[in-house]
């Protein structure tokens, strides 16, 4: 029993940052249609920067905060430099545009800090708490604690204020949005920096628990991805109870069935939704008109 | 000017590829015009799939390393003949695309492009967990290609096969594409609609040019896997089909031409950035991003159109 | 023997019956309109007649031969073609390939074959690029045969899919709104355009608000309302029926 409770909490924490990476997906998706392919590789960026500012001698809020100013930094500078150029091409032009700004991101870390693993401390401490049983790290209560939080104030953003709405009003139809006035390209761009924000406080609230290095993001990437279609694209609460549902059924598999093969899980996960349910748990049906 | 230029592109590149040998390239050079020919090879079939029929494909890379690793375990694990298991792995390359094509290819945009990342993914752990056959990460010894007593070795060897496979490859694709068939490809990029009501059988179309793409793939894996005699789960991974996506996307979709260009290029290119750690991802990064963002069709076609536009 | 006949034709949406329990039927050769309010069903029942949507009940027979349920594909194969009002002109292509296409049913479209170019192959593209040449000058368009789709006019889009379901040779065309956003004298030609069709023995069904057009080309005209049929006649008939004034024309001052 307490080792259930174990995998189940493993679950749940690596299941909050695939959420905080999910929402990140929606994010850009609700505003533009487009998925940010880079989104794995702003988590990666956060945690990197953050631990490369501890090592240089930084006491570890400063560099967090810092870390997660430098990651939106990044994904403003990706937003404007590369997706507004290109604001009209395809869908598919999009998904290569920014697969091909998460390699420049993964390249340069790379290049500036090598191929190493990276260690982050925790924010309270390494020393593991018991829970019926089961050990759980204090940074795990710190991951899922933030998520709540910031999953509770997207969803106030979004149904109460103005500029959430509008946001809404994007995605739903750009023309209609920009003949009504809303700022569009703005708009995009505020949703490439809220992405990132989000992307780098998954990545620095994450790293205790895990090494992080130059290629961590990409796999982190595709799995909030694969988190964020099973919940539904689109949707905030989906993307949510995606991580998390994530997050537990790759415990339970490694637990249960193969640690080797947790990670094709979510692929696996990912092809059935998408044959079975292509707008995932709590996205909306479209259909074309002719 | 359509009907002329395959012609003359083609017997351009029949003449590159005779003159090539004539100019006493070293072992080097050798090897580097052997890699851009087996990427050439991958690259037209990918552009059929994703340049002229729109279908994006972001785990190409995984046909390729299913065909290595099928090879290279059939004839280092059972010594089975290198031609038989090249066979035994396009047939199974075949079979696994034939059967994931139909559900898959419904899809659309970032759903298809998911699903194929996935494929190319769940396919890379394969081959790094079944240690026992393949090694794992540290990669497996692959034999030589023979056919029959006589052993494929040595540069000229390898460089007469691969010519003969490129010139193939480029002149059954400049065929189909000026066919019936090639139509219904690109009117299916168009317009899937207007497709199905001038009769295309869309789904029909789509399935046999991803496993014919597969195919292809998973054959040049093979000769590459008995070329390189030393392969790694990095054949078949994520990192490779990017560089395979850069190659259509740069060169030009929709241009076969342009498929050579972009596999010269992208194979060459890492020659040069050696030095730095990194620099190869920050380069291809940045070519995916500016090239999609100025030349959205690629370069060949990029170049094309300019000659188009300044006639009378 | 007519070229279409529909029995009992009904479709829904949900507890939505965009078409209700519709009986119709179009003689050969003529050129029949189908007008209507908004949403009164008219793209549906083409939608229906091409195959695009499967009827919830009801029949469909195209030359006495039952079809309902049947796919796009197959109804090309026994001599339907369309166009769309929103034109789905392949954009990647150029303008001759795009009526190149609309052959497709009469060539061989295997990959082998078309990968060894085949002699029958290149000598049936040859004769085909002719004919599609020709199709453009039918509709209008001798000046863009060397155009690329992405450089043509809207005007010039619409008459390129008209060409394109042309080159399939059909026994029966089905237009969805062909004079939407045109102009009047592309509207005139475009009358002139669909009188010269039929007149090579095509029939035309129509779906169009531009009553001109309609009244001045139609041999018989289906007026429906909310997904039923309202009335269904000549141009005179039709215009003279009280109801159609009522719910459509509207009454004359």
């Amino acid at each position: 029993m307490a080792q259930l409770v174990q995998f189940l909490l493993a679950g749940l924490t690596v299941g909050s940052t695939y959420a905080l990476a999910a929402v990140g997906y929606t994010l850009v998706y609700s505003a533009s249609g487009m998925i940010n392919f880079a989104q794995g590789e702003f988590i990666m960026l956060g945690a990197m920067s953050a631990s490369a500012l501890v090592a240089a001698g930084m006491p570890l809020l400063p560099a967090l905060l810092i870390a997660i100013v430098f990651t939106t930094l990044v994904g403003i500078a990706l937003a404007k430099l590369a997706i507004e150029p290109a604001r009209n091409a395809s869908i598919v032009s999009l998904i290569i545009i920014t697969l091909g700004a998460g390699q420049v991101i993964r390249g340069a870390v790379q290049l500036m800090l090598g191929k190493g693993n990276h260690a982050l401390p925790g924010l309270s401490g390494d020393q593991p708490l018991s829970v019926f049983g089961a050990a759980l790290a204090p940074q795990a209560i710190w991951i899922m604690a933030v998520t709540l939080v910031i999953v509770v104030g997207l969803m106030v953003y979004f149904s109460t204020t103005m500029h959430g709405k509008a946001l809404l009003a994007t995605s739903h139809n750009r023309l209609a949005a920009q003949l009504v006035g809303v700022n569009t390209m703005g708009i995009l761009i505020f949703s490439f920096a809220l992405s990132a924000a989000l992307g780098g406080i998954g990545g620095v609230l994450l790293a205790p628990l895990t090494f992080t290095s130059y290629d961590a993001g990409t796999m982190l990437g595709l799995k909030g991805f694969v988190a964020a279609a099973l919940g539904g694209l689109g949707s905030a609460p989906g993307a949510i109870v995606g991580g998390i549902a994530l997050g537990v059924i790759e415990s339970l598999t490694a637990a249960y069935v193969s640690s080797s093969y947790k990670d094709a899980m979510a692929f696996v996960l990912v092809i059935l939704v998408f044959l079975v349910a292509p707008q995932g748990l709590f996205g909306a049906k479209t259909t074309d008109r002719v | 000017m359509s009907e002329k230029t395959p012609s003359l592109g083609l017997l351009f590149l029949l003449a590159v590829l005779a003159a090539f040998p004539l100019l006493s390239p070293g072992a080097f050079a050798y090897d580097l015009a052997i890699r851009c020919m087996i990427n050439g090879v991958i690259v037209i079939g990918l552009n059929l799939l994703f340049g002229y029929t729109g279908q994006i494909s972001l785990g190409h890379a995984g046909f390729v390393g299913l065909g290595a690793y099928i090879s290279a375990i059939l004839t280092a694990c059972f010594g089975w003949p290198p031609v038989f298991a090249l066979l035994v792995g396009a047939v199974a390359t075949a079979s696994l695309a034939f059967v994931i094509a139909r559900p898959i290819l419904a899809l659309k945009g970032h759903h298809l492009a998911m699903a194929t990342l996935g494929l190319g993914i769940i396919i890379t752990i394969v081959l790094n967990n079944e240690m026992d056959y393949t090694g794992g990460s540290d990669g497996m010894s692959v034999p030589t290609f023979s056919v029959g007593y006589w052993t494929l070795s040595g540069d000229r060897g390898w460089y007469l096969l691969l010519s003969a496979c490129l010139l193939a490859t480029v002149m059954a694709a400049l065929n189909l594409v000026n066919s019936p068939a090639g139509r219904a490809l690109q009117a299916i990029h168009g317009s899937e609609i207007a497709a199905r009501v001038a009769g295309v059988d869309v789904t029909g179309v789509k399935v046999k040019i991803f496993v014919l793409s597969a195919v292809i793939a998973s054959v040049m894996g093979s000769l590459e896997a008995h070329y390189l005699e030393f392969i790694t789960p990095e054949t078949a991974g994520f990192g490779r089909s990017i560089t395979l996506m850069t190659m259509v996307v740069v060169g030009g979709m929709s241009s076969v031409g342009g498929s050579l260009v972009g596999a010269v290029l992208l194979t060459l290119l890492p020659q040069a950035l050696t030095s730095l750690e990194g620099g190869e991802t920050i380069a291809f990064g940045l070519i995916l991003v500016v090239t999609m963002i100025f030349l959205p069709n690629g370069l060949v076609p990029a170049i094309r159109d300019r000659f188009a536009r300044q006639r009378p | 023997m007519n070229a279409i006949t529909t029995k009992g034709l009904t479709k829904r949406f949900g507890g939505v019956a965009a078409v209700d329990d519709l009986t119709f039927s179009v003689p050969q050769r003529a050129i029949y309109a189908i007008i209507g309010p908004n949403g009164a069903g008219k793209t549906t029942v083409i939608n229906l007649l091409s195959g695009l949507y499967v009827p919830t009940s009801g029949e469909i027979t195209l030359l006495d031969r039952p079809v309902a349920g049947r796919s796009p594909e197959e109804l090309a194969r026994s001599g339907l073609s369309r166009t769309f009002q929103n034109i789905q002109v392949c954009m990647n292509m150029d303008a001759l390939s795009n009526v190149m296409i609309g052959a497709h049913v009469h060539l061989d479209s295997g990959f082998v074959a078309g990968a060894l170019r085949l002699p029958h192959i290149r000598r049936a593209d040859a004769d085909l690029k002719d004919r599609a040449a020709e199709l453009m000058s039918f509709v209008g368009l001798s000046d863009q045969i060397k155009s690329r789709a992405s450089q043509m006019s809207y005007g010039g889009l619409k008459r390129l899919e008209i060409a394109r379901a042309l080159a399939a040779d059909p026994k029966i065309l089905l237009l969805d709104e062909p004079a939407a956003g045109l102009n009047h004298t592309e509207t005139d030609a475009m009358s002139d355009l669909i009188a010269h069709i039929a007149a090579r023995g095509v029939t035309v069904v129509l779906v169009e608000h531009d009553m001109k057009l309609v009244m001045s080309v139609s041999h018989r005209i289906l007026v429906l309302n909310y997904g039923k049929k309202l009335a269904e006649g000549s141009p005179a008939e039709v215009r003279a029926d009280p109801e159609v004034i009522a719910a459509y024309l509207g009454v004359a001052a």
